[in-house]
């Protein structure tokens, strides 16, 4: 089980240093674009794409999100927590899923 | 790319580093490189530290195996840059690219072990709705595959779903067919470090 655990807790930390850690955007704005919820107008349809469907993310939406004053950092960080949150999401649907199959008998 | 800073922030060491790449590969870095190297603080460190152990931690699935769920959720994902990378890296692997290419056209059909097939069509099926239940895992697991190895294919579903929205977002520029070849040549001898 050793290994399991050192690959859940790299991405563990992957995470608590996008939400938690120094950046040019506040906690509060990444934590919005990790859970994508809450994300103001100007930057709503770039971080839902990247979070839902991002082959169909455009230059326009990297335009919208610069004229309304994201500097280019910021937006760097945002884009980066959209994807690390909808990853995180899967890769948690996942193991509850797994948890469920293998709770009422021998975990494997 | 998208982003001016994925072009420019980088340390004079990350810069000698790539013009080494570049002398010893031959080919320009790409971007995939880049993002990891562009302000590593915030997400390049630790981000590699995960692929690394995903792709190339101790795990009952092969390294060929891992490249081709890699190659498969993009395809899912309709990145093409990670497809193309991935898809080459898991030919080297297998050293049977024939094999890729008929799990990408066809999972159903294609020659592979029932266990790696069932958890392919999970891993499809969570990246493609964002929910996978209890009935989806108990199939993996009566095909023959450990607890510990779904574990470790969803460790590089979240590394491949999180790699494939940063390279569509930003804007990974594709590489020439022999480009992906290096690409794929340096991951199989250095992995995601």
């Amino acid at each position: 089980m050793a290994d399991e655990g050192k690959k859940q807790a790299a991405h563990r930390a992957l995470v608590d240093r996008i939400l938690n850690g120094e950046g040019r955007s506040s906690p509060e704005q990444r934590a919005s674009a990790f859970s994508n919820a809450d994300v103001p107008p100007p930057l709503h349809p770039l971080i839902d794409k990247v979070a839902t469907r991002p082959a169909q993310v455009t230059d326009a939406d990297f335009a919208a999100a610069k004229a309304s004053g994201f500097s280019e950092d910021q937006i760097f960080e945002l884009v980066i927590a959209a994807a690390v949150g909808q990853s995180a999401r899967l890769y948690d649907a996942g193991l509850a899923a797994l948890d469920e199959a293998t709770a009422s008998g021998a975990a494997g | 790319m998208r982003l001016d800073i994925l072009n420019r922030s980088y340390s004079p060491g990350t810069k000698l580093l790539f013009a080494l790449i570049r002398a010893f590969t031959g080919y320009p870095v790409p971007d995939a490189a880049k993002l990891i190297f562009c302000r590593p603080g915030f997400y390049g460190a630790q981000a590699k530290k995960f692929t690394h152990e995903a792709m190339r931690g101790p795990s009952a699935w092969s390294v060929a195996d891992r490249e081709l769920m890699a190659a498969f959720v993009s395809k899912v994902n309709e990145c093409a840059f990670c497809v193309s990378t991935h898809t080459a890296t898991a030919g080297q692997a297998y050293r049977d690219s024939g094999k890729v290419q008929a799990v990408l056209a066809d999972l159903e059909s294609a020659p592979i072990e029932p266990g790696l097939r069932t958890t392919l069509r999970m891993l499809g099926k969570l990246t493609r709705e964002g929910k996978v239940d209890a009935g989806d895992m108990r199939e993996v697991l009566s095909a023959g595959v450990s607890r510990q190895q779904v574990e470790d294919a969803l460790a590089v579903c979240a590394a491949f779903n999180t790699t494939d929205r940063l390279a569509d977002a930003f804007g990974f520029e594709l590489l020439s067919p022999q480009g992906f070849e290096a690409g794929a040549k340096y991951l199989l001898k250095r992995g995601y470090r």
